[in-house]
């Protein structure tokens, strides 16, 4: 008996020692510069359900900072956070559903989890275009996904549009995103729109045709892109961004696709607010602040997307992109048409 | 000779007499049980009244790919784990080399790494821009003939280099139990080493082996993280994705009842590979199987080939992860620190509460059963820790569809009654979530519990219910702290398991709780190593931490 016990205290003891070495860890790293804790008593509180999980803490300090409302958010997938939503029905804790698709957002204003939202200051920053007609959503940053290439084994020239790399010459040299991914979902549905449902399967069989490298991760297609994986893919925009802020001698190339007729397929990041919100008000001086220059500059740059604020210049590395002519497409058919894409891509065999 | 079964535990204490007169206990055991089956149970009744447009639809789309997918998973994964754990643990058995000692431990380790964190580390170093790929390409023009890390083959090796473990602890442990007397008698009638290890040695470990490839392939079974990384998707990753990407929990749930029929299949099989068959051994303990001592050249070589496995499944992950550690700590902005220690304590108190309510339950439920002691009861107790074969996404469809109803109700009654509801009580808070873990692992803290349990003679508990100890009492003063350090071990291990968990943790999690798990998905999954790497490296850490719980109390065997 006594051995055992000695065994089994001795890993308790190890597993306390980890707990209070983890807990000591996030004690002491805070340190004095740790971010005041927010005051929820000051200002209230808003909750967010963010599909957008890169670079946001900095954002929403800086709003509770300026504001003293203090923000709570939880991440996940659009899709996912939208269930939740939905499944937690009018005694939802979320204010604001902030999703990285405009499919998402319609479909979420589509199952009445969105509130419209009569604001002169939204309707001012932001262009019509890119909210939703009801303003029950709006967008807040917008994203081009477009084609990227390496430049020893691609020249400028040989590139025009999405639909032409549905070429058999492309053959073996497309890296792209599965299937399963919204923006490939969102892509699809705009080549349905363009060119109805016939015509976009040809594309996407096009594509398949090419035995494309998937990789379901936009950073490691273009790294993959740099390593001479592939010589051509669609990614969107800010992901280079991202790696070239690192590496700025990156071996890839942005190209704006379709150029000479539609426009290049922009998605949005955007937000509304719930249909139950607890702290409405709040919600919408957050939504509000979002799209002020202020609130643009912070949000687009944390992650090199631009600005829905035409008058907010983008961060200089997507600037040196060039200028860009956006496909005019209603942002709300990514939505409408998401089920009959994914059925599309089903049936293409594009996994 | 007294035969002395080995493999089988005594099923049934010596209670039964008394049994009857001690009503009262059970009662609670009984609803304990029932509340931990409830998930199951909902499951399993969507696919008792399946419905056809639906299945129609998947069968249509997602299904064929899925179950094959599966299949391949569950026989590559089974196949690699019993290749790999039951040579590795008849090396060490049966043979000395030089560093057996050390290495026979070194090869536990790789169970501390989660899959999914073994799946993105392989993912970033051997896809086509991972660094090995990069350091070859200067030697070849071409690098088609290097193997495609994102296909079934990559998650299966990955798989089983975490899940060998599993095997080859039960199969040397149930090499240990055999006879040497066995071996030297088949070595004398002039079996060559092969034939006996295959005739007789492999036969005699059976069960435990058996044991060991189950709980393997049911890890493989439940993933749904590592399968995506690998474009690799399965039935674990059909639930989630019909529940999430076509709005569909109907059919998510019509889903997770195939996989639970899929982990019924494996349950039976591994019931069928024990066997009725009881080997009994005569003889004690005294003369177990003696290694033999490996020459010169083969001793290296067996070391070799033990350091190799220990080096591809252990050291290059967490190699990795320390190396992306070290070169992205110092770029960290300020507050990265502060968000891992936030999600530290989230774990942690996450995992603290299931190992504290899966250990209660165990306890209450292991004791009432034990003094019901009747073949229902026994039956409750199987059903009740079936939760372990359960993937986590089928246990978490199985908890949000009625705790959602009854927040619900509840929330509608009050706001009738009083006018204001009061929020969602269960799904909104970590009471779903610690529930589903207690359903989820409630096995491994009632074995502990149990086992120690069946330790305690009959004389002890009929002492003090003599001298007039009702059940509660004996319960509290005489049972618990004999079996205190077995519910210990058990929260140990329950805790280590929380920490990894995922898919339930994902779906479940209250507003704002992120776990060190969560965090390393969703940063895996963006491809950003280095946000993933530091948490990872917490999560190997703890799971380091039953590892040598399981070293101490093997020390004591020997």
């Amino acid at each position: 008996m006594v051995p055992k016990k000695r065994g089994i205290l001795l890993s308790a003891a190890i597993s306390l020692a980890f707990i209070l070495g983890v807990l000591a860890v996030g004690r002491f790293s805070g340190g004095p510069q740790q971010p005041p804790k927010p005051e929820p008593a000051q200002g209230g509180m808003v909750n967010i359900y963010t599909a957008r999980h890169y670079g946001v803490e900095k954002v929403f300090e800086e709003f509770t900072r300026e504001t003293g409302i203090a923000v709570r958010f939880t991440t996940g997938s659009d899709a996912a956070l939208r269930e939740r939503i939905k499944a937690e029905g009018r005694y939802t804790p979320a204010d604001i559903y902030l999703a990285v698709d405009a499919g998402n957002l319609w479909l979420a204003a589509q199952d009445g989890l969105l509130s419209p939202v009569e604001s002169g200051v939204l309707a001012a920053n932001l262009p019509e275009n890119l909210r939703d007609p009801e303003n029950r959503w709006f967008g807040l940053t917008q994203r081009v996904r477009t084609i990227m290439y390496h430049p020893d084994r691609v020249s400028q020239d040989e590139l025009s549009t999405y639909e032409a790399l549905a070429d058999p010459k492309w053959r073996g040299r497309l890296v792209l995103r599965p299937a399963t991914h919204s923006y490939t979902q969102s892509l699809v549905a705009s080549l349905i729109a363009a060119h109805g449902r016939e015509r976009a399967a040809e594309i996407v069989r096009g594509w398949v045709a090419n035995e494309p490298t998937l990789i379901d991760s936009d950073t490691r297609i273009l790294e993959t892109l740099a390593a001479g994986g592939g010589d051509v893919a669609i990614t969107n925009h800010y992901y280079l961004g991202r790696l070239l802020e690192a590496t700025p001698d990156l071996p890839v190339r942005v190209f704006w696709a379709n150029q000479g007729d539609r426009g290049a397929h922009v998605n949005i990041s955007g937000a509304g607010v719930t249909a139950y919100a607890p702290n409405r008000g709040n919600a919408v001086a957050l939504l509000e602040w979002l799209s002020s220059p202020r609130g643009q500059k912070l949000f687009a740059d944390s992650n090199h997307e631009f600005p829905a604020n035409p008058n907010v210049v983008p961060h200089p590395i997507i600037a040196d992109f060039g200028a860009y002519f956006a496909d005019p497409l209603d942002k709300a058919e990514y939505g409408r048409l998401q089920v009959e894409a994914i059925k599309l891509l089903d049936e293409a065999g594009y996994k | 000779m007294r035969p002395l079964p080995t493999i089988l535990p005594k099923r049934f204490p010596a209670f039964n007499r008394h049994g009857q007169s001690w009503r009262s206990l059970p009662v609670l055991p009984l609803l304990l049980a029932l509340l931990v089956v409830l998930p199951v149970l909902v499951v399993a009744s969507s696919i008792l009244t399946p419905d056809r447009e639906i299945w129609l639809h998947l069968a249509g789309t997602l299904l064929p790919e899925l179950t094959r997918n599966t299949l391949l998973l569950l026989v590559g994964v089974g196949v690699g784990t019993l290749l790999l754990g039951v040579s590795l643990a008849w090396l060490v058995t049966a043979y000395h080399f030089p560093g057996r000692r050390v290495l026979e431990w070194l090869l536990v380790l790789p169970m501390a790494v989660p899959t999914y964190v073994q799946g993105f580390v392989y993912m970033a170093t051997f896809d086509f821009a991972g660094p090995v790929q990069a350091a070859l390409r200067p030697f070849f023009r071409n690098m088609a003939w290097f193997p495609e890390i994102r296909s079934g083959a990559g998650v299966i090796l990955v798989m089983t280099l975490v899940l060998y473990p599993y095997v080859y602890l039960l199969a040397r442990a149930g090499f240990r139990e055999q006879s040497g007397v066995l071996l030297e008698a088949a070595r004398v009638m002039g079996h060559s080493p092969a034939a006996v290890f295959l005739r007789v040695i492999l036969p005699l470990a059976r069960p435990s082996i058996a044991a060991g490839a189950a709980l393997a392939v049911m890890e493989a079974l439940a993933d749904f993280a590592t399968v995506r990384f690998f474009n690799f998707p399965t039935l674990s990753d059909g639930v989630i994705r019909v529940w999430y990407g076509m709005m569909n929990l109907r059919a998510a749930s019509e889903l997770a009842g195939l996989l639970a029929l899929v982990a019924l299949v494996i349950l039976l099989l591994e019931h069928a590979l024990r066997g009725r068959t009881r080997y009994y051994q005569a003889g004690g303990k005294a003369l177990g199987i003696v290694p033999v001592t490996l020459p010169g050249k083969q001793g290296w070589l067996a070391s070799a080939a033990c350091l190799l496995v220990v080096a591809v499944a252990f050291c290059l992950p967490v190699g990795q992860l320390l190396s992306w550690t070290m070169k992205e700590l110092p770029n960290q902005p300020a507050g990265t620190l502060n968000v891992y220690a936030q999600l530290s304590r989230n774990s942690i108190v996450l995992s603290v509460l299931g190992a504290l309510f899966a250990t209660v339950t165990a306890l209450l439920l292991a004791s009432g059963i034990r003094l019901a002691s009747s073949r229902a009861a026994f039956i409750l107790a199987k059903l009740a820790t079936s939760g372990y074969a359960m993937p986590g996404a089928v246990i978490a469809v199985g908890i949000i569809v009625p705790l959602s109803a009854i927040d619900h109700a509840l929330n509608d009654f009050l706001a009738a009654w009083r006018g204001s509801g009061v929020g969602l009580l269960l799904t909104g808070s970590m009471v779903g979530l610690v529930y589903a873990y207690v359903v989820r692992f409630l096995s491994v803290s009632y074995s502990s519990v149990d086992s120690s349990l069946e330790k305690i003679t009959p004389n002890v508990t009929a002492a003090a219910r003599l001298l007039g100890a009702g059940p509660w009492r004996l319960l509290w003063r005489i049972h618990f702290p004999l079996v205190a350090p077995g519910m210990l071990a058990g929260a140990i291990l329950v805790f280590v398991d929380v920490m990894k968990e995922l898919p339930i943790t994902m779906m479940l999690r209250p507003f704002g709780h992120d776990t060190l798990a969560v965090w390393v998905w969703q940063m895996a999954a963006e491809s950003v190593w280095g946000g993933a790497s530091l948490p990872a490296l917490v999560i190997v850490l703890a799971g380091l931490v039953p590892v040598f719980f399981l070293m101490r109390v093997d020390a004591r065997k020997m």
